[in-house]
């Protein structure tokens, strides 16, 4: 009984609520969404539609016609779902069987785990709405990126076949190069800050003005104005290695499927498959988070006042909670939809070429913008 | 001898890459603005819309058998296009007309003409071959089937897609 009074009931049970919530009804549609809007957004720009017409397959239980109560194709990541759920599932005989059914997992839970530090809003029903509001935020969030590409690594290597297996070479050495100038690019902002709890990042951009946009709070001071170079040029950098951390093109080496079949995953089908698919764009949606909340203010919307823990279980804090949210998810599907452009955009870049803008550019524009970031914060008050 | 590939001479900012970046990024949402207002008008949405009356005069769809102006069928079951067909794509079966008609024992007719559209590879060569002009290929591209036995485009269908083609022989109408 002592021991029982002992457990956290209460905490227990809003995490769980809150981590259902964030998975479930927020980043898996959208990560399904994005992946249509992937296929559309690249239609558009090609000057084709993409899929527009997904319904639901009501003929094939002898109706006339398909049921269309979804307008334009919104039924094609349900259609994609259940494609996944009913193929074959086929391990080749020649791999490592252990590793091979590991590697998937390992591509899903990294990226999924990294959102548990994220604060995707503000008070909400008298819960900061942040799974886990731990003070090492942002390096949790690099520790746990970077686990991410052992599901890569992994799959390449047990998979016994030459292109999986160049894929995973190409993954593990891209992977560390641009965490570097991913760490470093951080630097900056976590020292104007002076904090590495992502929450009080946030906190911060309410206070001072979000730092790519520091005028957001009505004022800019001289001394905001002198970090407004170094956060430029640090977003730039963090964004960029956040490019080459989930594989995206320009950098999606690993699977350049130019040169290498499918890269990493050539092996896989089915559901095994649809895992790396969801755990890279989980990893998007991870990665646009963090953008968010270090340079874009994370859920706070200029000129909308704020919940305090008292004021979320009114009903107009309860709205305001939610409107929070959506002006985080807002914020980070903006983000994907740059991502997408990009993609749709910039060719593959060569491996020598992306080895030496990752170690002889980035890597030192990341280091030398700390230095100049020091010296303003040193220097002007 | 070795030959030196000489390189562009790029210019400061082609150098730092960022604003060509921006520039393709330009482009491309140009190409997103002009679908999405529906300037851009590049893909047919194909069974609303379709491509038909544009196609040529040459182009060679699913072969069909023609009548001719009086109703006769114009095949001889001479088998010349059984024995030219690549893919052994059609079957006939030959047979002889009745002795009450005119025609008798001057012509065959066939009894069966199978055609497996799922083995045709419309190269038109019997359309070529036929010495009686009584095979076309048409513009009929749309050929499907649930089984394969669906795809086998019989007698009765082949005149159905050919119809009738006058003026082409002369040969069974009365001398003038």
């Amino acid at each position: 009984m002592e021991l029982l009074n002992t457990i956290p009931w209460m905490l227990i049970a809003s995490s769980v609520a809150k981590t259902l919530f964030l998975i479930f009804l927020v980043v898996l549609p959208i990560v399904s969404y994005t992946v249509y809007a992937e296929r559309r957004v690249s239609a558009l720009i090609q000057d084709r539609l993409g899929p527009n017409r997904t319904g639901f397959p009501i003929s094939l239980f002898g109706f006339k016609k398909d049921l269309q109560l979804f307008l334009g194709g919104l039924g094609q990541p349900v259609a994609d779902a259940v494609k996944f759920l009913l193929k074959e599932e086929f391990t080749p005989a020649h791999v490592n069987k252990f590793y091979f059914w590991l590697a998937p997992v390992l591509a899903m839970v990294p990226a999924l785990s990294t959102l548990a530090v994220l604060p995707f809003g503000n008070y909400l029903f008298g819960q900061k709405m942040v799974v886990a509001d731990v003070n090492v935020g942002i390096l949790y969030v690099f520790a746990i990126a970077s686990i991410g590409v052992y599901g890569i690594v992994l799959a390449g290597w047990s998979s016994n076949s030459k292109y999986p297996f160049l894929g995973g070479i190409r993954a593990s050495s891209q992977m560390i190069s641009y965490e570097l100038s991913l760490g470093l690019s951080a630097v900056p902002v976590l020292m104007i800050i002076g904090n590495l709890n992502l929450s009080d990042a946030i906190q911060y951009q309410i206070d001072n003005g979000w730092l790519l946009l520091p005028f957001t709070d009505g004022k800019l001071t001289l001394r905001e104005f002198l970090l407004w170079i170094p956060v430029l040029i640090s977003f730039i950098v963090f964004t960029i290695s956040m490019f080459a951390e989930t594989n995206r093109l320009p950098f999606d080496l690993p699977e350049s499927e130019t040169e290498l079949v499918a890269g990493y995953h050539t092996e896989y089908s089915a559901m095994k498959f649809a895992l790396f698919f969801l755990g890279e764009y989980a990893a998007m949606i991870a990665g646009s988070s963090i953008i968010v909340v270090l340079f874009l203010g994370g859920w706070h919307v200029p000129l909308l006042p704020i919940n305090t823990l008292e004021s979320s279980m009114t009903p107009g804090g309860i709205a305001l909670g939610f409107l929070h949210i959506t002006a985080f998810f807002a914020k980070v599907i903006g983000i994907l939809i740059f991502f997408i452009w990009v993609r749709w955009t910039l060719p593959r870049f060569r491996f020598d070429q992306l080895m030496k803008l990752g170690w002889l550019y980035l890597f030192e524009i990341a280091l030398v913008n700390i230095f100049i970031t020091a010296g303003i914060i040193a220097l002007v008050k | 001898m070795a030959y030196t590939v000489r390189r562009p001479n790029l210019t400061f900012w082609e150098k730092i890459y960022l604003p060509n970046i921006i520039a393709g990024l330009a482009i491309t949402f140009k190409h997103l603005k002009k679908m999405l207002k529906g300037e851009t008008h590049v893909v047919m949405q194909y069974p609303e819309e379709k491509w038909d009356a544009h196609l040529p005069e040459y182009y060679r769809g699913a072969p069909t058998l023609v009548k001719d102006e009086h109703g006769r069928e114009r095949c001889v079951s001479c088998q010349l296009c059984e024995f030219i067909c690549p893919p052994r794509a059609i079957k006939i079966t030959p047979g002889s007309i009745p002795s009450e008609s005119k025609f008798a024992k001057v012509e065959k007719f066939p009894e069966a003409f199978d055609i497996d559209m799922s083995r045709c590879i419309y190269c038109g060569l019997c359309e070529e071959v036929c010495p009686e002009q009584a095979i076309f290929l048409r513009k009929d591209y749309a050929v499907t089937g649930e089984s394969r036995a669906d795809m086998v485009h019989h007698k009765e269908k082949l005149y159905e897609l050919g119809g009738t083609m006058p003026d082409l022989v002369h040969k069974w109408n009365p001398e003038k």
